[in-house]
């Protein structure tokens, strides 16, 4: 509980920042507190997962991005009343949905009573592995991950194509200005 | 009294929601595109709560076969979330370099500029 209250806290700095400097850091601490939470949730896996690359790599890839263009932002020039009244209705009609959700915590929630207990009866029997994600990750549902791996592979040539060109355009710059010259 | 223990019972749902609101606000208010895909992440992490906390049982450990405990948490949020990180971090990075070339194109990353300077041409 104290976790998320920071969790929030750090949200409002978010917004609030203009630096975008202190924007990147705090969202570096804002994926460790998840991490954080997400071992209370049991979720060990995730937490470790969201710790490398929520925390580490994010940050890094967004201070790169930072070197390459600016680091403040400038000041809005329209109104943010707009944003601010569709982000509080729909903070209201979801507020309204959890009403109705079942507590929390308890082994008979509709969401304990499906496939997980096979899962979890079958794994060790199955595959022989005991961490129940591993084996559902890359036995049960191993196309899944195939398919997440051509995900990245896809944004990584997207990537290395669009900075490619960049590096390519300076060059052609350049050549131009040589030429002028 | 009914109404603190609504509280408590809701409250992890109730910040989830915070924060999925507070980064859609950040991607429709904010110019910046920098900071668009901060907001774009965060509420992307708000998802991952969303999922991971109706998966624990209270009193349950982590999903891994042990001699010695009967209850474990739902590990199939857990392994959803893996991947939504994972593609997470793909699509950050992809926005990020259309960023960079933005930048390059355009001498700016606020979207205002931005357009000001189409209309210009």
């Amino acid at each position: 509980m104290v976790l998320l209250t920071l969790m929030a806290a750090i949200t409002i700095g978010i917004v609030r920042i203009r630096n975008l400097f202190g924007v990147v850091v705090l969202s570096g601490i804002y994926s460790f507190l998840m991490a954080s939470v997400m071992i209370v949730l049991d979720a060990v896996d995730v937490a470790m997962t969201e710790a490398a690359i929520g925390a580490g790599i994010s940050t890094v890839l967004m201070l790169g991005a930072l070197y390459l263009t600016k680091t403040h932002e400038s000041d809005p020039i329209h109104s943010q009343i707009p944003a601010l009244f569709i982000a509080i209705v729909i903070a209201g009609v979801l507020v309204f949905g959890t009403l109705d959700l079942p507590p929390f915590g308890e082994a008979t929630n509709p969401i304990h009573l499906n496939v997980a207990n096979y899962y979890l009866e079958n794994s060790i029997k199955q595959t022989t592995v005991p961490n129940v994600v591993t084996s559902v990750l890359a036995s049960y549902r191993g196309f899944d991950t195939l398919g997440e791996t051509a995900v990245v592979f896809t944004a990584g040539i997207g990537v290395l194509m669009l900075l490619r060109g960049r590096r390519k355009s300076k060059a052609a710059k350049d050549q131009e200005r040589q030429n002028e010259a | 009294m009914e109404f603190s223990k609504e509280i408590i019972a809701n409250y992890n749902n109730w910040v989830t929601i915070f924060l999925m609101v507070s980064g859609l606000y950040i991607v429709v208010a904010r110019g910046n595109m920098v900071k668009k895909l901060v907001g774009l992440s965060l509420f992307q992490t708000s998802v991952y709560l969303l999922y991971l906390s109706p998966g624990k049982i209270l009193g349950g450990t982590p999903p891994i076969i042990a001699e010695g405990f009967t209850v474990y948490s739902n590990p199939l949020p857990h392994v959803l979330m893996l991947t939504a990180i994972v593609v997470g971090v793909a699509t950050l990075s992809l926005g990020l370099a259309l960023t960079v070339r933005i930048n390059e194109e355009f001498g700016t990353i606020e979207e205002d500029e931005i357009f000001a300077k189409g209309d210009d041409q």
